[in-house]
């Protein structure tokens, strides 16, 4: 069975990120960048799959620009196969990557696409929803534990009450929580390795794909900016404030 | 043209996301839908005609509807879709399960999360976990949304909408329910809890949880906890609250041995008032704290449960 994941660039997760001054979104110059940390865990399961004898192939995906062959690089250092760049400048909307996504499936066949469950810069949520439905495949999402099996998949998924396990058929999309596992670090000899690895790179065209995006930025903001309190030496006070002047206990 | 939302429920029980929902659906100046799909799931149905502001329940009762599977029932809202302006769900598992996939059938882009209604096509959405908040509008005919349950009060029960069944579609049967393993507690829900007492990384064990659960129970408390505590396994994962997990905004969240990473404070900034109980002083929870104890919370907590 081949795997496809698809890889998002963002922001690395520990930069304190800023509002451009004139509103029109987030600085992302001379930033540090890094691949999506949900995408990471989905590049470990897949190469986890491939290592248990499920998976035959891993090829991965970025849909963005250039530097996102870093990005894909460091996949191919953790043990996937090969690369696709679906390369643009435009910033690209769930509906937009999923319908690219869409092509590269018809055009790939794998049996299983993992994605991270969301990208931590745009916070949507939606591309392996999206990704399924245009497929018309079951999907598993914020998965914990999957377990492939003879023509379906057991996902197991992180719900607000607790945890769910569905069975889907294959072909399917699976989306990946934090506790599928912890994604491995690539190790030097993997990393030269990767090099040489194929990253082929196309354009959306190619795949008769309109990425314009659908949704008009008005703006972008700062939020209201929270205030530190105060301390309190001891307990006896820290009740007495909560009863007598924040009156919520 | 209606608003349709579609209700998050376990057939017996509609969650109080919902009556968010209906708040937020308010706001968008037109007849409000909710949308019960579950099996033998009247209950719920009869609980969402009693929210304010509901014109009419539908209720579609099938045995593909008992655990909200995605693929159903985005079927169902695909075909209930033409009619409606809007359609929304609180931003739950549920609601985040099924809203994307209805979006790309319907061939429209999907607003996730919002914190405001600026006007019917144009809404504020926390980006960067928080850390930006971007105003989009959207041109499509239909917009598909899911709502921060946070950011919009609870409709009051004072309604009495009419309900009316909806018939079932086919089912496409490409995913099947296995099990569920919920957690069980006496405690109220953490999204909806007045109080909320969290543990990190600090707490060291799942075996001092209890030390927070007993202060939980005299304030009549719900228990969260940080992603680490989580991780490391202290605690399932729906105890979570963050970026990834659950948002919430009571009016007392106390976070104990709790460091204050910008994911975590993405799911609990919006609290009233904080409290932070920390040995380490220059953890980052104390700049949003209203309250700090820098104090060994091993010590601080049973003091706590005392002087309560």
């Amino acid at each position: 069975m081949k795997v496809l994941v698809p890889v998002k660039r963002v922001v690395d997760y520990n930069v304190k990120i800023r509002v451009k001054a004139d509103g029109s979104g987030v600085e992302t110059a001379n930033v540090k960048m890094s691949m999506n940390p949900f995408d990471e865990i989905a590049v470990e399961e897949a190469v986890r799959l491939k290592e248990a004898g499920k998976a035959t192939e891993i090829v991965v995906v970025s849909i963005g620009p250039a530097q996102a062959q870093e990005t894909l690089r460091t996949a191919l250092a953790m043990g996937a196969d090969r690369a696709i760049l679906v390369q643009t400048d435009v910033t690209t909307e769930p509906l937009a990557v999923a319908k690219v996504l869409k092509a590269l499936v018809e055009k790939e066949a794998p049996g299983l696409v993992i994605l991270g469950k969301q990208a931590i810069d745009d916070d949507c949520n939606q591309t392996g929803q999206m990704l399924a439905a245009l497929l018309g495949w079951g999907q598993g999402t914020f998965a914990s534990k999957i377990a492939a099996g003879d023509g379906k998949v057991a996902v197991t998924r992180e719900i607000d009450g607790g945890l769910e396990t569905v069975d889907l058929k294959l072909p399917a999309v699976v989306t990946a929580d934090l506790r599928l596992n912890e994604p491995r670090y690539a190790s030097l000899p993997n990393i030269m390795k990767a090099k040489k690895k194929p990253l082929e790179t196309i354009t959306s065209d190619s795949l008769g794909v309109d990425v314009t995006p659908r949704l008009k930025t008005l703006k972008v903001t700062e939020p209201p900016k929270r205030q530190a309190g105060i301390k309190v030496p001891d307990v006896a006070t820290l009740v007495d404030k909560l009863k007598n002047e924040a009156r919520v206990i | 043209m209606p608003i349709l939302i579609l209700a998050d429920h376990d057939n017996v029980t509609l969650k109080p996301a919902t009556a968010h929902a209906v708040t937020a659906a308010g706001k968008l100046g037109s007849d409000v839908h909710v949308l019960v799909a579950g099996r033998n799931a009247a209950p719920a149905a009869e609980q969402a005609a009693k929210l304010a502001g509901v014109a009419k329940v539908l209720l579609a009762d099938d045995a593909a509807y008992e655990h909200a599977l995605a693929e159903p029932v985005t079927a169902l809202l695909v075909s209930l879709a033409p009619g409606y302006s809007h359609i929304l769900a609180a931003a739950t598992s549920v609601g985040k399960n099924v809203l994307p996939r209805v979006a790309a059938l319907l061939d429209v882009a999907m607003i996730s999360d919002i914190t405001a209604v600026v006007s019917a096509d144009s809404f504020e959405r926390p980006i960067y976990a928080g850390n930006a908040i971007a105003t989009v509008q959207s041109a499509d005919t239909v917009k598909v949304i899911t709502v921060r349950t946070t950011a919009f009060e609870a409709a009051a029960i004072t309604g009495n909408a009419p309900v009316e069944s909806v018939a079932a579609v086919a089912d496409p049967a490409l995913s099947s329910f296995v099990s569920a393993e919920l957690s069980k507690s006496e405690r109220p829900e953490l999204t909806s809890a007045r109080i909320v007492i969290s543990g990190g990384r600090g707490m060291q064990s799942g075996d001092n949880f209890p030390l927070l659960e007993a202060i939980a129970d005299k304030l009549g408390a719900a228990v969260g906890a940080s992603r680490a505590a989580v991780d490391a396994g202290f605690v399932p994962n729906d105890y979570q609250v963050g970026q990834t997990g659950k948002i919430v905004a009571p009016d007392l969240y106390v976070a104990v041995g709790i460091s204050g990473a910008i994911q975590h404070l993405a799911g609990m900034k919006d609290s009233k008032i904080i409290v932070a109980i920390n040995k380490d002083e220059e953890a980052p929870i104390f700049q949003v704290a209203d309250y700090g104890l820098v104090a060994d919370l091993f010590k601080a907590l049973p003091e706590l449960q005392q002087a309560l």
